[in-house]
């Protein structure tokens, strides 16, 4: 058998999306660091430091491009996952089991990763997309500790920014032990360990950044 | 524990063959017993159905001591009804009360065609078995059972996933089809004993496969299935088989034959 | 017709291994061409059907049901005997051999019953290289319990389900020569014929149960391994599905049926609680080992059980028999249990049940428990504690499986038990090959009469299942077949295929336009209640007489008033149910005139005329040391053939448990 074809059966996409998955969960350490430097509240002085490191390193530039691959496929895979599990039962019941059997989270994986599709968008609009411009075209990096701080004057940003983190939360608390499940360490003594963690990263890491617009709306970073 | 009588409404899934179109029919039941099981109100039921000249309800079922695993009721949106770790017919009246309504369907699953009423076609099991859910060992092969010790551990683990009945209530519970917890059961039962062990990477990666190939939908570790499984089968076992599965893939040497 | 056992000559120990090695063999090749038909797919039709496969043939097999898995071996809980000595008690294949002779009450054949015994090791060895999980201990080798009253501790088990890991380990064997094209599988097709060419079994007449077409195949060789016929009894431990029609089709053909009378009744079943009830629930011969049987000393007691003081229990076993106590074999509970509740001292609402009671024994582990844990002076809640945690550890999923069943939580009050019919010793006649009286025609596991005599042992029927077909059938099959190679494959176009299919439809269309008034189920019920009450646990020659008088009337009955819904070409469990019961009315009367003929008790058939004083099983060997074989005849005619039963190695003793 060949590589493509492991990857292809059922078992293969399923690895596709923990593999992509636990790369962007290291992203999301990686970006919640660095933009939790705003929080030492000295003007934007340390976040504009790594931010630039960030931007302009080669090496994370190259990752950058990877990250946008698998972020993609991650999206892509996980979309098409979805449709085709939901062909698989052309009848439908006409009683479900609800919150009996299942957590609503679970099932809901399409459902909360297209919120954070959504929000990405206008997050990527805002920030990065306006910086990479500049930056190729334009009068070179821009700053932006200044744009965010204009930006989440904006009640509405502020409120799309919490929700997205929200279901960022939701779709970690199933997708980080998922990911493990699906890498065959699910099991035994490792089980709880990686449920706790797992529940206490999609609670820490989200409330990092939903806490960034919140913070700059009320002023307490300026 | 005092016993009681009731009077029923039961809401069951009619469909005279796999390529017609089913719906649901209405039946009054009066007088069931709290004493009797699930599937003797349903001999009730059809009785009555006889005597008034209609047609009786069809539903599998063998042994009704809850092993066999032909039994396979989805009833008010639970596989195998309401009760933790119990087939359909070990569930008993017991559980319900005067002017209840119930809900009953058949496992919906496109890999498990109806082929009338209650009853669906679960062949695809058997399918994926043959597709590597074995030791190849012909009659008269065995070395003496003692000759190879195994750790007790790992030889009850091996049970507690031998324990699958096949019912097919994994699939029917699971929001997407999957036969996860199934085909998972027998690869670990198998993988976690030093008989199975030469043929452990073929195995998993033949048996996902015939899996895939049965339109069966993919894990997302969601755990209904571990849920209403009536023989507790953990979805440990489906780390297990992504783990198995890992190293068919890592090891890259396998080959695809029987 | 005189019967030929075909029994080896030569010393007993020698026989089976001589025949192995001077049967008759046939080379791959021919395998190749030689087509085998293996109707029922439980242990013993799972194993021959893998092992035939492995060996070359092309065989199909047929299931009612929708998996191989799903046949009725899955639900045997207790466990599976093998001379191994792996616990160095002094067991060996002889002891096993006797053991099972003499708990069958001497109506076994000795070299059936030594050959059982001699492949009884092999069995185990076979089935943990397919990888079914045995109980093992913290040293990795095979754990075994002792059963069913044998001294030795010879018993394999899974937990509470061999049966279950049993099957699945023959089926996976099966499912395996299905993948490679050795074995062809239909499942959800019920055999309804067989089909006779020159005086032999060449073929069967199917129906698919699902379109309700017939279906005709063609084998060499045609293998019944479709199980008992405990459920002429309506109510019984089989599974709803269970009958007796594959065997019933080849008797009418010719071949014989033996012992029909000799009807296993278990002593711990879940009591019948309704009209409603459709099958009984057996609860592990194990729970006898701690649990003390009792009713009320005064009749009709109609108060709780917790009300009733000790001194006002009658412990009946213990009182009858002091050395066994709760522990006498199974046919012994159960006729103590009956006579108990035909006196009047019978508990719950319907009066037919006893009292199994762990009261005692909770309080026996409790200070135990205590004094391991070195407690001292525990109070009685602790000790109460402390013993209800070992029984849950010894025989928690039996508890839990009475408390699904019954609502009652049998850790505060004694469970209610009462025997239930539960096996069939008696089946298809066989010779030493397993060959019924139709050449070409064989019966495997419980479907044949062999090896259990008139009372099988717990733990027996797995390894007789198993033995039949891993490593009886592959051997004698090959020395029956070997006369067969120039046999080429008979077109199913043949008259003979034709003449059986007409019939087969004719009999189906028949029933169909009966259009009468009652259920099939209703009919099975009644046929039920005859069987059990004249025909059950305890027998007489009155009531015998009554029952075949009352079974022949049912049977018109039958055939002029039964209703059965829906049509022929469809899925039609009515109908598939009807074609069984019509069946069972038949046996039901030959069973009922075995055991009139019968006139002793022996095993699992007690006739009440033949009891010694103290109400004790009388056999009467110099009369009836023999298999009663009986020959089909016509409609409510059969005629019995005798082969004695000739004891060289053990001698018949009367069975004591005082």
């Amino acid at each position: 058998m060949s590589w493509k074809n492991y990857f292809s059966t059922s078992v293969g996409k399923k690895l596709q999306m923990s593999l992509t998955g636990l790369f962007l969960i290291l992203f999301l350490i990686v970006h919640c660091y660095i933009n939790a430097q705003i929080f030492y509240n000295d003007g934007g002085e340390r976040f504009k430091e790594a931010a630039h490191f960030m931007g302009t390193n080669a090496v994370i530039r190259t990752i950058e491009l990877g990250l946008f691959g698998f972020l993609i496929l991650h999206i892509v895979q996980g979309l098409m996952l979805w449709s085709k599990n939901r062909s698989k039962r052309t009848v439908k019941y006409a009683v479900s089991a609800g919150n009996a059997t299942s957590k609503w989270y679970s099932r809901s994986m399409a459902l909360l990763g297209t919120l954070i599709l959504l929000f990405l968008i206008v997050h990527l609009k805002a920030f990065w997309g306006p910086n990479r411009y500049s930056q190729t075209f334009g009068a070179g990096e821009l700053d932006l500790f200044t744009m965010m701080r204009d930006e989440f004057q904006n009640i509405v940003y502020v409120v799309i920014y919490v929700l997205g983190c929200l279901s960022l939360a939701w779709h970690l608390v199933h997708g980080f032990f998922s990911a493990f499940q699906t890498l065959g360490l699910g099991m035994n003594k490792y089980k709880g360990m990686i449920k706790t963690v797992g529940i206490a990263f999609s609670i820490i890491v989200p409330f990092i950044f939903a806490l960034m617009p919140i913070a700059f709306y009320l002023g307490w970073i300026s | 524990m005092e016993h009681y009588h009731m009077n029923l409404t039961l809401k069951v899934w009619k469909q005279k063959n796999k390529n017609e179109r089913g719906r649901f029919e209405t039946y009054q039941v009066k007088n069931i017993s709290s004493e009797m099981s699930f599937l003797e109100m349903f001999d009730v039921l059809n009785e009555q159905l006889i005597a008034e000249g209609k047609e009786p309800i069809a539903f599998d079922h063998d042994c009704r001591e809850g092993i066999c695993g032909m039994c396979s009721m989805y009833i008010n949106g639970r596989a195998h009804g309401p009760w933790h770790h119990t087939t359909t017919c070990q569930l008993h009246m017991r559980e319900y009360k005067d002017g209840d309504t119930i809900v009953v369907e058949p496992w919906r699953a496109n890999a498990f065609p109806v082929i009338k009423d209650l009853v669906v076609d679960r062949q695809s099991f058997d399918r994926i078995i043959q597709a590597g859910g074995y030791i190849s060992v012909n009659t008269g092969n065995a070395v003496d059972a003692n000759a190879l010790p195994i750790e007790k551990h790992a030889a009850d683990e091996s049970f507690a996933s031998a324990a699958c009945i096949g019912c097919g209530a994994c699939v029917a519970a699971c929001p997407n089809a999957s036969a996860m917890l199934f085909v998972s059961a027998k690869v670990s039962h198998l993988a976690l004993l030093p008989q199975g062990d030469p043929e452990r990477k073929i195995r998993v990666v033949n048996m996902i496969e015939q899996m895939d190939k049965e339109g069966f939908g993919s894990c997302t570790n969601i755990g209904a299935c571990e849920a209403e499984c009536p023989k507790g089968i953990s979805i440990e076992n489906i780390a297990r088989l992504n783990r198995e599965y890992l190293g068919a893939v890592l090891d890259g040497g396998s080959q695809n034959a029987i | 017709m005189a019967l030929n056992s075909k029994i080896p000559a030569g010393a007993l120990e020698e026989k089976w291994e001589k025949y192995k090695s001077t049967c008759k063999l046939v080379n791959p090749a021919n395998k190749r061409q030689l087509e085998v038909i293996v109707i029922g797919t439980g242990l013993a039709g799972a194993s021959a059907a893998a092992s035939l496969g492995e060996l070359g043939y092309k065989v199909k097999t047929f299931c009612f049901q929708d998996s191989p898995r799903r046949a009725h071996s899955i639900a045997a809980q207790g466990g599976i005997n093998a001379a191994k000595n792996y616990q160095n008690d002094g067991d060996s294949t002889y002891r096993l051999f006797y053991d099972t002779v003499k708990g069958g009450d001497y109506r076994a054949r000795e070299a059936n019953v030594y050959r059982l015994a001699s492949v009884s090791a092999n069995i185990i060895d076979q089935c943990v290289a397919q990888g079914v999980p045995f109980a093992r201990e913290y040293g990795g080798l095979l754990s075994n319990r002792s059963f069913g009253g044998t001294q030795v501790q010879r018993t394999f088990y899974a937990a509470g389900q061999t049966g279950q890991q049993l099957l699945i380990g023959a089926y996976q064997a099966l499912e395996r020569q299905v993948a490679l094209g050795n074995v062809t599988q239909y499942s959800r097709h019920e055999m309804l014929d067989i089909v006779m060419i020159d005086g032999k079994a060449r073929g069967v007449i199917v129906r698919n149960l699902v379109t309700g077409e017939l279906e005709r195949h063609f084998g060499h060789a045609v293998l019944l391994c479709s199980g008992g016929y405990g459920n002429v009894f309506y109510l019984s431990t089989n599974a709803m599905g269970s009958n007796v029609t594959a065997a019933w089709k080849a008797h009418k053909k010719g071949a014989f049926f033996g012992n029909p009378c000799f009807t296993q009744i278990h002593p711990t079943c879940i009591p019948v609680s309704g009209d409603h009830q459709s099958k009984l629930t057996l609860m592990s011969e194990s729970l006898r080992n701690d649990g003390r049987i009792w009713v009320p000393k005064k009749q009709g007691d109609n108060r709780k059980p917790n009300d009733i003081p000790e001194e006002e229990r009658d412990y009946y076993l213990e009182r009858r028999y002091p050395a066994f106590g709760n522990l006498v074999p199974r046919d012994v509970a159960s006729r103590a249990a009956k006579e108990r509740c035909d006196a009047g001292y019978g508990v719950g609402a319907s009066k037919q049940a006893v009292y199994l009671d762990y009261a005692s024994a909770i309080q026996r582990y409790g200070k135990i428990e205590v004094n391991k844990q070195g407690l001292g002076n525990a109070d009685a809640a602790t000790i109460t504690k402390l013993g209800k945690e070992v029984v849950k550890e010894k025989y928690g999923n039996l508890f839990e499986m009475y408390e699904k069943i019954t609502g009652e939580n049998p850790y505060e009050v004694p469970m209610r038990i009462y025997p239930a019919v539960h096996y069939t010793m008696g089946g298809l006649w066989v010779d030493y090959e397993l060959q019924t009286t139709v050449p070409g025609l064989y019966a495997l596991g419980e479907a044949n009469f062999s090896d259990h005599g008139a009372n099988r042992l717990g733990a027996s029927a797995l390894m007789q299942g198993l033995a039949d077909g891993y490593f009886v059938i592959p051997y004698t099959l090959g020395n029956n077949l070997a006369d067969d190679i120039r046999t080429k494959a008979i077109p199913t176009d043949h008259p003979a295929f034709a003449a059986a299919e007409k019939e087969v439809s004719d009999r189906i269309n028949k029933l169909m336009s009966i259009k009468g008034t009652e259920s099939v189920e209703s009919f099975h019920k009644r046929l039920g209640k005859i069987m059990w009450d004249k025909c059950g646990m305890a027998r007489n020659e009155k009531g015998l007489k009554e029952a075949i008088e009352e079974i022949r009337a049912l049977r018109k009955e039958f055939w002029s008033n039964v209703r059965i819904p829906g049509e022929v070409n469809e899925y039609n469990p009515e109908l598939d149910k009807a074609n069984r019961v019509a069946d069972f009315i038949e046996l039901g009367e030959l069973m009922c005139m075995d055991a009139l003929n019968r006139n002793e008790s022996c095993g699992g058939h007690f006739r009440e005329e033949y009891q010694t004083e103290d109400g004790e099983a009388e056999r009467v060997d110099d009369k009836y040391m023999y298999v009663a074989a009986w020959e089909y005849k016509g409609e409510s005619q059969f005629e019995m053939h005798k082969e004695d039963l000739i004891y060289d190695v053990v001698h018949p003793t009367q069975r004591s448990y005082k």
